[in-house]
């Protein structure tokens, strides 16, 4: 048995990365041919002239601005909606009340942001409108199972305290849960509106507005000047975010 | 019980009261960016084509013609994943070694800390490295589309350089993580540095690698759907061709596959996992 998994594992892996180059039929060779390559490199070196002209500045400025808000907005609405599912899905209100909100809270997280945001293109038009609400159907997935679990981890004590001094249910969630929870609440919420930075700027490739439609369009009309600064929006925006939360994380989680 | 005495309100909701206030403000322009309005979903004309659209997804569609493109679709999406990783690693493992303080001459009598020269020569590859893995590959697949054309080959092209770079960031991580000594040992009784990665760094890091692995090959099955989604091949393509065609049939079930794609691959990697590691 040894001997086998020992060999017969990384020829089966071997096996695999050879029969999917063979079924993709990948033409390395017309690839590699100085052809190829020429046209690469000619199409490789429009990029290398960014427009760095004021007015395309502008609507970058403008694309990103639309970018942020739009992952803002679509992670607000995803906490909401997040919280509102999280608390069947603790099972605060019954069996079957958890079982249905943990199925959709699975099946909103399942299917990936760009996919949401192909399918609210056709429900809400192009435009941002539809990639805020494809980030907040996604996020709240995600959102929502987190929320659950942070819920579900959280000491009863204090609202079983106020429930017996006589205070309603509202008030025990509000004044004795959530006081625990908030910090795990607004500790998630930004972590995923980072991510959702990073996501918000390629949902437009399919309409959903922001930095990503920039992109395809001026790609589409073969403006590779226009398109280059767009990518360098984009490289600078992620690293920016990038820098900001490993010292935020560092500056308020580590101490 | 309760002091009657005491103010039968919240101490505390004047400041959060303020707060709220201030995130409102700051929120408002962002609202009218977003153009957020849920008003459309359940506008009339629109109701009705997502209502048409929606209903056809009982039942998914399942014609033998259409299952069997289905399943070459998947096949492809598999492939290009496949296909995608091996280039990746072929590309992160030099690049890793390149980039790793672990396998430095210069340290070796200084105390594992590369002389600066020697640090400045890295950099050059982790900046590459960097540059690589923050572009999204969605990204490079619309720009490889561009290039070579609709089809998988930009999908594959892709990944391999997006993950190249994750790759090559993590490895040199865990190349650097690992015990240093038998690494110094080796390289200070003459070893050559890839003899001394070879038996010195290799044998304490091919757990960590392969489960890293492991897990961005499962990734990448997820990342070569969405990249259809642009003309990268696969499973992607055909559902957005399905999306755009309003056949509510045909997206149900690519998007059924879709899950049970990623719930197999995440079984087999776990399988995988604990094989090795």
């Amino acid at each position: 048995m040894k001997p086998l998994a020992r060999y017969a594992l990384p020829l089966l892996l071997v096996l695999a990365v050879v029969a999917s180059f063979a079924y993709l039929q990948l033409e390395a060779s017309a690839l590699l041919s100085r052809e190829g390559v020429g046209q690469m490199a000619r199409y490789a070196a429009a990029f290398f002239s960014p427009d760095l002209s004021a007015p395309h500045l502008r609507a970058i400025a403008y694309g990103a601005l639309e970018t942020l808000a739009m992952s803002a907005i679509g992670t607000l609405l995803a906490a909401a909606l997040g919280l509102l599912l999280a608390l069947p899905a603790a099972g605060r209100f019954g069996l079957i009340a958890k079982a249905i909100s943990r199925l959709l809270l699975n099946a909103l997280r399942a299917i990936p942001e760009l996919v949401w945001a192909a399918l609210m293109v056709l429900a809400a038009g192009l435009g941002p409108n539809a990639g805020t609400l494809a980030l907040a159907l996604h996020t709240a997935g995600v959102l929502g199972r987190l929320f659950a679990e942070a819920l579900e981890n959280t000491p009863s004590e204090p609202s079983e305290a106020l429930r017996l001094a006589g205070s309603g249910r509202v008030g025990a969630f509000c004044y004795g849960t959530l006081p625990t929870l908030w910090p795990q609440l607004v500790a998630y919420t930004l972590y995923r509106w980072e991510n959702n930075i990073r996501m918000a700027s390629v949902l437009g490739f399919v309409g959903a507005g922001g930095l990503g439609q920039m992109l395809y369009m001026s790609l589409s009309l073969f403006q590779e000047a226009q398109a280059s600064t767009i990518i360098l929006a984009m490289l600078l925006m992620v690293l920016t975010v990038d820098a900001l939360s490993g010292w935020a994380r560092q500056r308020w989680v580590r101490s | 019980m309760l002091n009657p005495a005491l103010p039968q309100r919240d101490p505390a909701a004047r400041s959060r009261l303020l707060l709220t206030l201030i995130a409102l403000a700051l929120l408002w322009p962002g609202l009218s960016l977003s153009e957020l309005d849920l008003g459309v979903l359940i506008d009339g004309s629109n109701a009705q084509t997502m209502g048409v659209f929606l209903s056809g997804f009982w039942p998914p569609a399942h014609g033998a013609e259409f299952l069997f493109l289905l399943g070459r679709a998947t096949l492809e999406t598999l492939a290009i994943a496949t296909a995608g990783m091996a280039m990746a690693l072929a590309l992160a493992v030099p690049c890793a070694l390149l980039a790793t303080r672990s396998l430095s001459i210069s340290a070796v009598s200084r105390g594992g800390r590369p002389r600066p020269w020697a640090q400045a020569v890295r950099w050059p590859v982790r900046g590459l490295l960097i540059i690589l893995r923050s572009v999204p590959e969605i990204v490079w697949a619309l720009l490889f589309v561009r290039a070579v054309g609709l089809g998988p080959t930009a999908g594959v092209l892709a990944i391999a350089i997006t993950y190249a770079g994750m790759l090559g960031k993590v490895y040199a991580e865990i190349f650097e993580s690992v015990d240093p000594l038998p690494t110094r040992a080796l390289i200070g009784a003459g070893g050559s540095r890839l003899q001394a990665f070879a038996y010195g760094v290799l044998p304490q890091a091919t757990g960590e690698m392969l489960s890293y692995t492991v897990y961005r090959w499962e990734c990448a099955i997820r990342a070569s759907v969405v990249m259809g989604f642009v003309g990268a091949g696969g499973l992607g393509q055909q559902m957005d061709l399905s999306i755009r065609m309003f056949a509510g049939g045909e997206v149900a079930s690519m998007l059924l596959t879709f899950l049970l794609l990623v719930l197999l691959a995440d079984l087999f990697s776990q399988l995988l996992r604990r094989r090795f590691v």
